[in-house]
């Protein structure tokens, strides 16, 4: 009986996922949206040549969810934002981005699934060719949008991450967190409803990379983005965990701790280690792990 | 064995490089201004490089020749000698290296660093594909572009030649023009604009393919961008052979 009962909603899971046929999908769109997850990893392996990078990694994003990946330099963790993209290939395992299995498409089948994704990358990735208006309207200029829109997009993208100012410098004349801010504003160009960030604080000043976290939180609890966390800091871990955006009546965004009112905050830690998912879970758990990996990981020791 | 096996391995992917960039030339969006930008960077960037390599190759081998022109008491045929080898052969060859020289190493450095930086990656993830919009501009530029520029080193090293061999040899200007004229038949000219259509494919798809594929930081963008001059250079030597050889029976080239 008691087996019986645990493995029913799992089934219901799978038809659910499966089975709807779009028609269904009308009368149940608020539900199914958010059932189905954003970003699902089923046991995905890559390895490059003899080293094994991903050793059967499974994990799902659920909507509006942000997922801290933390792990340590070269444990496989911006490789697997890289297989979410289609940049790179897994050699098995299953990907789904909205249900979708897009592990086998190919990379014009791919160009469709990036348009509901936004990347930012290490260092920003910006073309040094273009300036920091061209680099945010990129995305827009090849889809051919009027030029007046994409002022009106580039001008509310740049107010988003506060570097209205900086609209015709180059990306040379920039510091290196407002490359990263370019670079958030440019990934989020059309409002994809899956942002992934590669170590967006790395190298960068604490108020820097806090106001990098902020911008990551108004995404989660505003913009209610799905979106994936690659760092290594702790610090980051405890802004995404601990706190969560409101507006308040002025219409100004304001950042509360948790605990001050009652609520969730949609955030969770996958651990990696050698290719392995070790941990999933909240942060108090996660401190409170007994695994020693994660302790040495917490104290640096 | 393993060597022929990465020889085969490399050809493969430029094949594939080639056929994506061109694939994808018929689909929209079209790079039209990038490409037009790309024209004007290689072939009129590349001008006066070209003009001066035909102008100083021309002259030189008057000046190399005439004295042997003159021993076989042929000297009034020295425009035919100019001509024949400059629009044969040293013409685009020539050409061909030069901007093999100049431009395959700023195309394989400028994707190799963009390739560093994570530009390319940027730029599939928003959603363009970077044989289209970086590669196929490039290679249909050198294509389009090469033919005038040998034409360009052509003209230049016949003047070159002239000026020596009036200025040098006190040779009748008139009498090295005819020369000129008698020696340069149409197939010979029709050969000449054909090779470089060639080298300009070879050399932007070595030069991509080698930018595209750089690893290691920024010291792998000094390889790549050696590898593609060096490798680029060399193809264009040995593939002229071959192509000579091909032109001669398809065109029917007489010997001199």
């Amino acid at each position: 009986m008691l087996s019986t009962q645990t493995e029913e909603p799992i089934l219901e899971n799978e038809i659910v996922e499966e089975e709807l046929e779009p028609t269904d999908l009308e009368d149940a769109v608020d539900n199914i949206e958010r059932v189905v997850p954003a970003i699902e990893f089923r046991e995905v392996y890559l390895s490059f040549d003899d080293a094994t990078i991903l050793n059967g990694i499974s994990f799902t994003v659920r909507r509006g969810e942000t997922k801290v990946i933390l792990g340590r330099s070269g444990g496989g963790k911006s490789t697997t934002i890289r297989l979410i993209l289609g940049l790179l290939k897994p050699d098995s395992g299953q990907i789904l981005i909205d249900g979708e299995d897009i592990t086998h498409y190919s990379e014009n089948e791919m160009m469709e699934v990036r348009k509901k994704v936004g990347m930012v990358f290490q260092e920003g990735a910006l073309f040094d060719s273009l300036s920091v208006y061209d680099n945010v309207a990129y995305r827009l200029h090849e889809q051919g949008v009027s030029d007046q829109e994409v002022e009106n997009e580039v001008r509310r993208m740049l107010r988003f991450v506060d570097l209205e100012d900086a609209i015709d410098k180059m990306p040379d004349e920039l510091s290196g967190g407002m490359r990263r801010r370019v670079g958030i504003a440019r990934a989020l160009v059309g409002d994809p409803q899956i942002v992934l960030f590669d170590e967006p604080t790395a190298g960068l000043d604490p108020p820097t990379a806090r106001t990098i976290c902020e911008l990551a939180i108004k995404l989660r609890d505003l913009e209610d983005v799905s979106s994936i966390f690659v760092t290594h800091e702790l610090k980051n871990v405890e802004y995404l965990s601990n706190e969560y955006a409101v507006v308040d009546e002025n219409g100004d965004v304001n950042f509360e701790q948790e605990g001050e009112k009652l609520c969730l905050i949609n955030t969770e830690i996958v651990m990696l280690k050698e290719g392995k998912v070790i941990f999933t879970g909240k942060d108090d758990e996660f401190y409170a792990s007994k695994n020693e990996y994660i302790q040495t990981f917490v104290r640096g020791k | 064995m393993n060597l022929l096996q990465k020889f085969l391995l490399e050809l493969q992917e430029i094949t594939l490089l080639i056929t994506s960039a061109f694939v994808g030339l018929f689909k929209s969006p079209h790079y039209i201004k990038e490409t037009i930008k790309q024209m004007d960077l290689i072939g009129v960037g590349s001008l006066p490089i070209v003009i001066l390599t035909g102008f100083f190759t021309g002259g030189v081998l008057i000046l190399q020749t005439f004295p042997l022109l003159v021993f076989y008491g042929a000297q009034s045929e020295s425009g035919r000698a100019v001509a024949t080898s400059l629009i044969r052969e040293l013409g685009p060859v020539l050409t061909a290296l030069m901007v093999s020289g100049r431009i395959g190493s700023a195309i394989s450095a400028e994707l190799g660093s963009m390739v560093v930086s994570q530009q390319i990656d940027a730029m599939r993830a928003l959603g363009t594909d970077p044989y289209r919009k970086l590669v196929a501009p490039r290679i249909v530029a050198l294509i389009f572009m090469l033919p005038f520029l040998t034409v360009a080193a052509d003209v230049f090293g016949l003047i070159g030649g002239g000026i020596v061999a009036s200025t040098l040899f006190n040779q009748d200007y008139n009498v090295f023009l005819a020369s000129v004229r008698n020696g340069i038949t149409v197939e010979d000219i029709i050969g000449g604009i054909i090779k470089p259509l060639f080298f300009g494919l070879i050399i932007g798809s070595i030069a991509c393919f080698k930018g595209l594929n750089t690893t290691g930081g920024t010291v792998g963008v000094g390889r790549s961008t050696t590898s593609a001059v060096v490798l680029s250079s060399i193809v264009v030597i040995i593939f002229d052979f071959f192509l000579s050889r091909a032109l001669q029976s398809i065109l029917d080239v007489r010997p001199i």
